[in-house]
């Protein structure tokens, strides 16, 4: 299990350190929100959800949708915009998606997916599924309405949801003190019914634990369940560089969840050969994604008018 | 299943054996049916299944179909539109009711942010077959806030259809079509229709998107009529053959997609255009449908062209304030001879009891 988590967690963090060395080119022409630092969060939960599952984020998914098996060629095509990217070259970093793996969307509007996401579970429990739905989202999102909606109809209906809270302190450069009455947010989830867990964000290993035992009890009995894990976001808040000469946190500030990372912690664990296998892998796999997206062309403008119906060719569109 | 309404030149349909039912069961009807059709469909919103049941357009529906398929929801319409929407990629056909259009502004981040653009965003991955029934209030001091027509902000957006029957017919045919469509739509009732009466057939039928209907041949005016504006300006056209002036009218049915032909091949004809919307003018149904006109007909036909809608206000309670906000078949009839004459002519005809517009008794 230990090589799993690694080799996923290592995967993640290379191809967002690519999209960093790649960005100052311009060929990503997409705002991308790095997740790196976080990674662990989508690892540990992602680790225990079988392929039928279904995750929803927002537009800091790069780890979610790896993490949960979406396609890595395609994910750096729609960064670069091209055609064989997950949305044709037209969503862009921050609407990932590929259904085959149960990655059902993501949003560039905080909060909007954490309705979608219950929507989905009351369609899995009308199908009597055992599948479950996980919602991704900010510490900042828990401020919108539409959680606390959310959450309401959730327990409401009993509905399979896990939501995570990926609580990294900030929502841009807005530290979560100056944004909330009371920083617990695990508890506006109990408020509602729901029973929640507060976690950390580097401890890979209890993560998954935790969301296999959780997961076992929503299959079987239903009902959501609440993570609010505590992470850091080591770049800036969208872009590839880093942030803390702006003043609003200090470096300072970072400096556990960096010698906590769990990347070189489970390296540690490895025997050294396994681990430069992995790496290996990695590293030519994260290549050729990034060649292939290089390679890849841009949609025909034909596109352009493609898909804003379902009717083909869209003659209803171009009246 | 083939559709009557869907054959070009759509007309009004007559057939004297048929039954007459009412605009709410109409609607009831087509949710029933399409529900019974489809395990996918499913009813909900604010208190659908309360015994009112939304003026009965919801009635019977819990029994026959059971709480999962037909409930009444927390008073939060920002989630529960995200939640429909998630029901749609999940497969399910959702259909979301508001009893008044003015609260789907809670819901717009939904509607415009998500439903309207999933399709499109993720590459043609996922559809979003969803369908929001609104409706609007009018009279007895509905007010400032649950008064207003909101369809125009939808048509402006790519990827979500609108459509806003005016009969019970159409109600029906509608509304199955908007089930039955892969895109989100919304559906616009007009609460005075519910109330009106006419002929719809007992078996399931679609009135598809993007046709409209000729209701009244006429050749020297054209008055498109949106959603209760039709039935005004049915009542116009009665009141201008009096004196001599023959309109045609023109119920688009669907607003997005619009049928502009049959619009503009009329208006070809007459060189005369009126747009009647139950909703403000500027940049609205109103005003789109007269640019339309205007971009197509310009340099062929010479054109004489007006808008009417509510007063650029705010909806009053007063009942002398609120009959000036709106249109009415005597103002939309005075307007038209206008256009005519080509001359401001001071005419107003004396209501006709028979051309009176529905009553309406509160409380709501
Ligand atoms: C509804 C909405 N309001 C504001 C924004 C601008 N915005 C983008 S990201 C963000 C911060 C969100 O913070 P959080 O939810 O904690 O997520 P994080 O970026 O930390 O992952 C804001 C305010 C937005 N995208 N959507």
């Amino acid at each position: 299990m230990n090589a799993r988590l690694y080799r996923s967690l290592y995967r993640i963090r290379r191809v967002e350190e690519e999209v960093a060395r790649a960005y100052p080119t311009d060929a990503i022409k997409s705002p991308v929100h790095l997740s790196i630092g976080q990674e662990a969060v989508s690892v540990g939960v992602c680790e225990a959800l079988r392929p039928t599952d279904i995750v929803f984020g927002t537009y800091r998914s790069h780890a979610m949708y790896l993490a949960k098996g979406g396609d890595l060629n395609a994910m750096v095509a729609e960064m670069y915009g091209k055609a064989t990217g997950c949305a044709r070259g037209k969503g862009g970093s921050m609407h990932l998606i590929d259904t085959d793996a149960g990655v059902m969307g993501t949003s560039a509007v905080v909060g909007t997916t954490i309705a979608n996401a219950a929507g989905y579970a009351y369609a899995l429990k009308t199908r009597r599924s055992d599948a479950v739905v996980v919602c991704f989202f900010g510490d900042g999102a828990s401020e919108e309405g539409v959680f606390a909606e959310t959450l309401n109809f959730a327990s409401l209906k009993s509905l399979p949801v896990l939501f995570v809270c990926e609580n990294n302190g900030y929502a841009i450069h807005t530290s979560q003190a100056k944004r909330q009455g009371r920083p617990d947010i695990a508890a506006r989830a109990e408020a509602y019914g729901i029973p929640a867990d507060r976690l950390d964000g580097s401890d890979v290993t209890g993560l998954l634990e935790r969301t296999r035992t959780v997961l076992s009890g929503m299959r079987t009995l239903g009902g959501p369940h609440f993570f609010e894990v505590k992470t850091y976001r080591w770049r800036e808040h969208v872009g590839p560089g880093r942030d803390f000469a702006l003043g609003f946190r200090a470096e300072s500030e970072a400096e556990p969840w960096v010698k906590n990372d769990p990347i070189p912690r489970l390296a540690a664990l490895l025997p050294a050969a396994e681990r430069a296998a992995i790496v290996q892998e990695v590293e030519a796999e994260v290549a050729a994604a990034f060649a292939f997206a290089e390679a890849s062309p841009f949609p025909d403008p034909a596109e352009l008018m493609i898909d804003i119906y379902q009717e083909a060719g869209n003659a209803l569109a171009c009246r | 299943m083939p559709s009557p309404a869907v054959k070009p030149q759509r007309q009004a349909p007559k057939a004297p054996t048929e039954r007459t039912l009412s605009f709410v069961d109409a609607v009831r009807e087509a949710a029933e049916l399409e529900m019974a059709r489809d395990p996918n469909v499913l009813v909900f919103g604010l208190d659908v299944d309360d015994p009112k049941a939304i003026q009965g357009t919801t009635r019977g529906l819990v029994e026959k179909f059971g709480p999962e398929r037909c409930f009444g929801t927390p008073l939060s319409e920002d989630a529960m539109t995200g939640a429909a929407i998630g029901m749609a990629l999940a497969g399910l056909r959702p259909v979301h009711v508001h009893i008044r259009m003015d609260f789907l502004l809670l819901a717009m981040n939904q509607l415009l942010n998500v439903a309207a653009k999933s399709r499109y965003m993720y590459g043609g991955r996922v559809n979003v077959p969803l369908v929001v029934r609104a409706m609007i209030g009018k009279s007895w001091g509905q007010g400032a806030q649950h008064s207003q027509g909101l369809h125009g902000m939808f048509m402006h957006v790519p990827g979500i259809k609108v459509v806003a029957p005016a009969t019970p017919y159409d109600a029906k045919g509608c509304l199955a079509a908007a089930i039955r469509d892969d895109n989100p739509v919304l559906y616009v009732e007009h609460r005075l229709l519910h109330f009106t009466k006419g002929p719809v057939p007992e078996a399931a039928y679609t009135v598809e998107p993007g046709k409209a209907r000729i209701t009244r041949r006429g050749a020297d005016v054209t008055l498109v009529g949106i959603s209760s504006m039709q039935v005004e300006c049915l009542r116009a056209a009665a009141y201008l053959e009096a004196i001599g002036i023959d309109a045609e009218v023109i119920d688009p049915i669907w607003l997005s997609p619009l049928d502009m032909d049959t619009i503009c091949e009329s208006v070809e004809r007459t060189g005369r255009l009126i747009v009647v919307d139950t909703a403000w003018t500027n940049c609205g149904a109103a005003a789109e449908i007269t640019a339309q006109v205007a971009e197509r007909l310009q340099g062929i036909r010479d054109l004489r062209l007006k808008r009417m809608g509510f007063a650029p206000t705010t909806c009053p309670t007063a009942p002398n304030l609120e009959d000036l906000f709106y249109p009415n078949a005597r103002t939309v009839a005075a307007a038209a001879r206008d256009l005519v004459e080509e001359r401001a002519c001071g005419w107003l005809p004396a209501e006709r009891a028979d051309l009176k517009s529905i009553e309406f008794k509160g409380p709501f």
